[in-house]
């Protein structure tokens, strides 16, 4: 059943610190692979079957191209729960076709790549799997049109990154990792069904497609802050927004190809993705653009800031993902043209250099042993490809022409200045922002290989070309888009306008060219800051290390959060599940009392008939005896007298059915009451003796409870003795049992006649009582001999 | 009619006292799994005439209701007399691999097919008072199974499980004999005609409020739940995942069907108070669960927790609440059980159940990583498993209702339940083993393997069945809700329709 596996583990990772924003995780897993004699194995079927997967599948979604360029929305319709309005309905428009296509391409060269970066792992076929099920799941939640659906996918996509991030299991800080992200997205998530449940209901249907078509019906509900809070904490969540964002850093505990696709490229665009699908449903209110304002651009510059602090190359790429993210829903805050078309557009270009990136950090890391910068360098002459593919991604990072990335900017400054929150704000952010990219991109993708460097953990190797065509081929895409950007234009921004905007013409046009305006001017500035920042580094670390570096750091928080949930967990239990039986009782015997007082006084009314005129001296007698024997039980330390004690009450009782004329009952019950006083005598007798007031006395508290529980029983006892008696049941019996169930005496006919299955019941209660009895004893008998 | 009622019933009765008079011989394991698999054909039978004629009812000895005792399946008492035959079947299987000869001499499958007696009896009684004498059945079965061993940690158990129990049930009767005294009748389609007619309906209340603290002890909510976590992880696998799956349930049920049929005149009040208690119970279960450090002792505080959903669906008192409170009853027994049986395989191979003290399961037992997973994240709630729509139904139908509170309760016990499973995922499976043991299923000699893992895989591939394809059991559970939402066809079935 399972796959035959080498005896040797994994060498476990080399690291050189905990904290991984300050110090980063430095890991060489990949190089003992690398290193490993027996890591030459193929992988077999793991290794292709998914490349070919997800190949095929890019193509498919590759038909659809040209019908939704011109505008066709392509619907597919299958019932999953009908009676809960949930259905596996999926819609491919221009924006789930890009982000099918940016999944299933880069999904195939991450798949290719994986093969190589991790051959003869002997977890493959299990990392392959996990990868193959994240891959559907993210194309689920981009295609579903069916808010139930897309949660569904959302939650597969939250299951399959956690088994990635966790992919390292013998080590702590991936399982650490992996819980994090799990818990931060899951809450977001929960807080999103919450949000999509009351969507569905305010807007009838739980069908995208429709809701989108009524949006004014979604602004005007007295449900929409609470929808747009629960969505956004969702999609926040889920896109490492500030202040949910430590997660994703974290994340990158996951092996390389993990991150490039995961954690970059597909899933924490998810929550992007779902803003822009929910925009024409829920944009265009005040609350929608400051709060998608505020925090993208939070994002967008806190992140910025921090890669700068980093010196894993992983790290580094981690933060600029947040920027991303930021950057992305910052344009969605607006419903502006250019900001839609910014979008679309930077989301493309975004995809392309950051999964080249990531990929060509994978390269290093493997090829060299480690990933920290300040080691990095002089890899060109002996990575020429690897390096090739990381000038030409960094390029489109920076912004600078011919590259996609330069148009995006460009749209990006385009939609700042028109921005419909704060002009100022935007704009600054966004210089900030895209100069400091700017300077990163110089840092970690031209450092490692053109700077001279230091001596690398094993000697510097080209990677294979499975390894290499990834980094290449999306490297190559965002220079050929930035080229003929009208491919982009028709292929995606027009239609994606169409979803966003209802309108393809709203599209801006994309032009490495526009002449020189704000936009223009605006990018000389960014170039120039990103320039002196670039030659100030150090002196921008250093400054940083003083202000960015005292932020609090959440993720430490995030620890002493857990730790409190434990706590809280812990005491709580502690007080509740004390392990004492004694105490068990009292809050049983007290919730019985209270619940029982409190209906009584709040409900009913309370009639009480005492009339004592009919009770002659022997019953009064009889009285007497039962209170003297239970107050004799309360009060005795003799053990003896206690059991005596409580025989007399047995007694009484009997006595009481003999007065009230029922002597069979009476036998029965005395039978009763004599060989429980004799046996549990002898079982008493026979332990050991204990003190049983011990240091504390409990009982006058006990006698309190005790006294509580009678006397509201006695009470309700009392009430409902003033209700009429219902006799029906004793007619049919006496006029039953003689002439339809042959017996004379009725409470025989009863017990083995009318009502024979309880009888039944109760002989088995006796017969497994016995048999459980003498388990115990020959059980305990046997231990003790032993 | 009577007899697709009553086989159900007396299969495991006759299979206890076959497996008895075979305790000396392996042959007696064998005989309870026979006879779990003939409980559950009739099992099926009934469900499937529930399904085609609505309810069924049979008078016992042919005394006309309410006089002699009525037996009444509609399509809560059917379904949950099949999952208790599944759950049976499953454990009575896993038992073959678990139980000692030692305790299959001191008649564990008797004892434990008593045990599925008394649960299939209160589920399809529908008298009162026979409810009170199964559930003497199931507690003095279970008590003999608790304590089946005889290690001290399970008298320890077993004397605050019975104790608790016991007053559980003193409680119960009193209330029966109350109620009695006010309408003269045990029959439960009778009193609800009769309750109505009574003049004092606070008195009722309050005796209403009796039976829900007796059947909330028995169902384990809070603050009467303390006898479940102190005996749980005690006894046998087996019995633990027997008891994990069914026995709380009966309480649920229990509190269910009585305040549906009997006792909903005052709504407000009583519900008001179930409703605070399925919050609360949610909470100080999920909690309690967070506290833990023992794979079983996390489950348990589960057990509590998810009672609190199952509250919450009857509180609400919605047709889509109920559907949820039933749906979610059948999903969680299926889930349950299962992951208390996984459990004692991790045991196995690993050699205790301290989280602390384990590991290693997900990198050398992959197999079993996987069959925990599924009822472990079906549990948690994630999608698409059982236990989503189960929490998904009970949501919405809180929101449905504008009812915030319910379900942000829920949704952050969810994450909760997230994350005290994980801690088991995170505990026993992903780290290595701090001894170095190498926790293979192949150190399980190929019967065992067989025994203790096919229950483990067919209860998980439910979840996975019920989780791709709910419709069918939410249409199902729909169907059961209106049952009880309007009591007619019930009523009619066991009294005649002449009323």
């Amino acid at each position: 059943m399972r796959a035959p596996r080498p005896a040797a583990p994994l060498t476990p990772a080399v690291r050189s610190g905990p904290a991984p924003t300050a110090t980063p995780t430095q890991r060489a897993e990949e190089t003992a692979i690398a290193t490993d004699p027996k890591s030459d194995r193929r992988n077999g079927i793991a290794g292709w079957a998914p490349v070919l997967l997800s190949a095929t599948l890019f193509a498919w979604f590759c038909t659809f191209l040209p019908a939704v360029a011109e505008g066709e929305v392509l619907l597919w319709q299958l019932d999953w729960v009908p009676s809960l309005s949930v259905s596996l309905s999926f819609l491919v428009d221009g924006l789930s076709l890009t982000f099918l296509l940016l999944i299933s391409g880069i999904g195939t060269l991450v798949m290719l790549y994986s093969d190589s970066y991790l051959r003869g792992d002997p977890q493959y076929a299990r990392f392959a799997l996990y990868l193959t099920s994240f891959m559907l799941s993210m194309l689920g939640l981009v295609a579903a049109d069916n808010l139930i659906a897309l949660f569904v996918f959302w939650e597969l996509t939250t299951i399959t990154s956690y088994l990635l991030i966790g992919f390292h299991n013998d080590e702590a800080d991936s399982r650490r990792s992996a819980l994090q992200a799990l818990l931060v997205t899951g809450t977001g998530a929960l807080a999103m069904m919450a949000g999509m449940i009351l969507m569905g209901v305010a807007a009838g249907t739980f069908e995208i497609s429709e809701i989108v078509a009524q949006g004014d019906v979604l602004r005007e509900h007295p449900w929409y802050l609470a929808i747009m809070i629960l969505i956004l904490a969702g999609a926040f969540t889920k896109s490492a927004q500030v202040p949910f964002h430590f997660w994703l850093p974290n994340a990158m505990a996951a092996p390389t190809p993990v991150s490039a696709f995961l954690h970059s490229a597909t899933m924490v665009k998810g929550g992007v993705y779902l803003l822009a699908r929910l925009h024409p449903a829920l944009s265009g209110t005040e609350v929608w653009l400051w709060t998608l304002t505020i925090a993208g651009a939070a994002t967008a510059v806190f992140a910025s800031l921090q890669a700068m602090r980093q010196t894993d190359m992983k790290q580094v790429l981690a933060y600029t993902t947040l920027m991303a993210l930021g950057t992305l829903t910052l344009f969605l805050a607006s419903g502006s043209a250019y900001a839609i078309t910014a979008f679309v557009v930077f989301l493309v270009t975004h995809s392309f250099y950051k999964a080249s990136l990531f990929l060509m950090a994978g390269c290093v890391d493997h090829g060299t042993g480690t990933r920290d910068l300040r080691v990095l360098g002089g890899l060109a002459r002996a990575m020429p490809l690897t390096a090739l593919a990381a000038a030409i991604a960094a390029l489109s990072m920076a912004g600078l022409p011919p590259f996609i990335g330069f148009i995006a900017k460009e749209l990006g400054y385009g939609g700042s200045i028109e921005a419909a929150s704060s002009p100022l704000l935007v704009t600054g952010a966004a210089l900030i922002a895209n100069a400091l990219m700017f300077t990163v991109a110089a840092v970690v993708a031209l450092n490692p290989f053109w700077r001279r460097g230091g001596e690398t953990p094993s000697k510097p190797h080209e990677a294979d070309w499975q390894m290499l065509a990834g980094p290449l081929i999306l490297a190559a895409l965002g220079l050929a888009a930035g080229i003929f950007p009208h491919v982009l234009e028709h292929y995606a921004a027009a239609p994606i306008a169409q979803s966003l905007l209802g309108d393809a013409e709203k599209a801006k046009e994309l032009h490495l060219w526009a002449g020189v305006n704000t936009p223009f001017l605006l990018s000389l500035a960014t170039f120039a800051l990103g320039l002196v920042l670039y030659f100030a580094r150090g002196a921008l670390r250093r400054a940083l290390e003083s202000t960015v570096g005292r932020l609090p750091d959440l993720d430490a928080r995030w620890d002493d959060v857990i730790d409190g949930l434990k706590g809280f967990a812990a005491w709580q239990t502690r007080l509740l599940q004390t392990g004492k039986l004694r105490r068990y009782l009292v809050v049983i015997f007290a919730t019985y009392a209270g619940v029982m007082a409190v209906t009584l006084a709040m409900k009913a009314a309370v009639v009480v008939e005492l009339d004592f005129s009919d009770l002659i001296l022997k019953q009064w007698m009889v009285v007497g005896l039962i209170v003297t024997g239970a107050a004799i039980v309360t009060v005795t330390r003799s053990r003896l007298a206690a059991i005596a004690a409580l025989g007399t009450v047995g007694i009484g009782v009997a006595l009481t059915f003999i007065v009230y004329s029922a002597p069979d009952v009476a036998i029965t019950q005395l039978l009763i009451e004599t060989l429980n006083v004799v046996l549990v005598s002898v079982a008493l007798l026979r332990m050991p003796l204990l003190d049983p007031a011990g240091t504390h006395d409990h009982r006058p508290k006990d006698a309190v409870l005790a006294l509580a529980v009678g006397g509201v029983v006695a009470t309700l006892l009392l009430c409902v003795l003033a209700v009429p008696m219902d006799m029906r049941l004793t007619q049919f019996f006496e006029e039953a049992s003689y002439p339809d169930a042959h017996g004379r005496n009725i409470v025989n006919v009863i017990l083995v006649d009318f009502r024979a299955i309880d009888t039944f019941g109760e002989i088995t209660v006796v017969v497994i009582a016995a048999l459980s009895a003498y388990a115990l004893l020959r059980t305990t008998g046997r231990r003790d001999r032993a | 009619m009577s007899w697709i009622l009553v086989t159900p019933l007396l299969v495991p009765f006759a299979t206890a006292i076959a497996a008895f008079l075979l305790r000396h011989r392996p042959a007696g394991a064998w005989i309870s799994v026979a006879g779990s698999a003939a409980a559950l054909a009739a099992s099926i039978v009934l469900l499937t005439a529930v399904l085609q004629q609505g309810v069924v009812a049979g008078q016992m000895g042919g005394w006309p209701a309410p006089f002699g005792i009525t037996l009444v399946a509609d399509r809560l008492s059917a379904v949950m007399v099949v999952i208790t035959a599944i759950t049976g079947l499953a454990v009575a299987l896993y038992a073959t691999a678990e139980v000692t000869e030692r305790m299959r001499y001191l008649g564990f499958h008797a004892l434990f097919q008593v045990l599925l007696a008394g649960v299939t009896g209160a589920f399809l009684t529908g008298d009162i008072f026979n409810l009170y004498v199964w559930f003497e059945v199931m507690l003095i079965s279970s008590f003999g199974l608790l304590i089946l061993g005889g290690r001290p940690a399970q008298i320890d158990g077993g004397i605050k499980y019975v104790t608790i129990n016991l007053i559980s049930t003193i409680f119960f009767l009193s209330a029966t004999g109350l109620l009695y005294g006010m309408t003269g009748s045990l029959n439960m389609a009778d009193l609800s005609q009769l309750i109505p007619r009574v003049e004092n309906q606070g008195l009722i209340t309050v005796v209403a409020m009796m039976f829900m603290v007796a059947f909330g002890i028995k169902a384990a909510v809070f603050p009467l739940f303390f006898w479940l976590p102190a005996s749980y992880h005690t006894p046998a696998f087996s019995v633990s995942a027997v008891f994990a799956g069914l026995l709380t349930k009966v309480g649920v049920y229990a509190l269910i069907r009585v305040f549906t049929l009997i006792f909903d005149h005052d709504t407000g009040y009583t519900h008001t108070v179930l409703l605070w208690v399925a919050c609360l119970t949610m909470v100080t279960g999920v909690l309690g669960a967070a506290a833990q450090m023992d794979f079983r002792k996390i489950l348990s505080f589960h057990i509590i927790s998810q009672i609190g959903y199952m509250i919450l669906g009857l509180a609400l008192l919605t047709p889509l609440a109920l559907a949820g409170a039933v749906f979610y009853l059948v999903h969680h027994i299926i889930v349950k059980a299962n992951l208390f049986l996984v459990a004692g395989v991790a045991e196995r191979l690993t050699g205790s159940t301290a989280l602390g003290r384990i590991g290693g399961l997900y990198t050398h037992a992959p197999l079993l990583a996987l069959l925990f997973l599924i009822p472990a994240f079906s549990l948690a709630g994630f999608p698409p498993l059982s236990g989503f729509w189960a929490k998904y139904v009970l949501v919405k139908a809180s929101l449905d209702i504008e009812h915030w509170i319910a379900a942000a309760v829920a949704l952050a016990v969810g994450l909760l339940t997230i994350f005290s499973m994980t801690k088991i995922w995170g505990e026993a499976f992903w780290p290595p083993h701090p001894d170095g043991v190498e926790p293979k299923l192949s150190r399980l000699t190929r019967a065992e393997r067989w025994r203790l893992l096919t229950p483990i895989a067919a209860l998980a591939t439910m979840t996975v069945i019920i989780g791709l394809f709910p419709q069918p059991f939410i249409t199902f559970a729909e169907g059961a809700a209106a049952q009880l939402l309007d009591k007619t066809a019930y009523v009619d079935a066991v009294l005649g329709a002449q009323e």
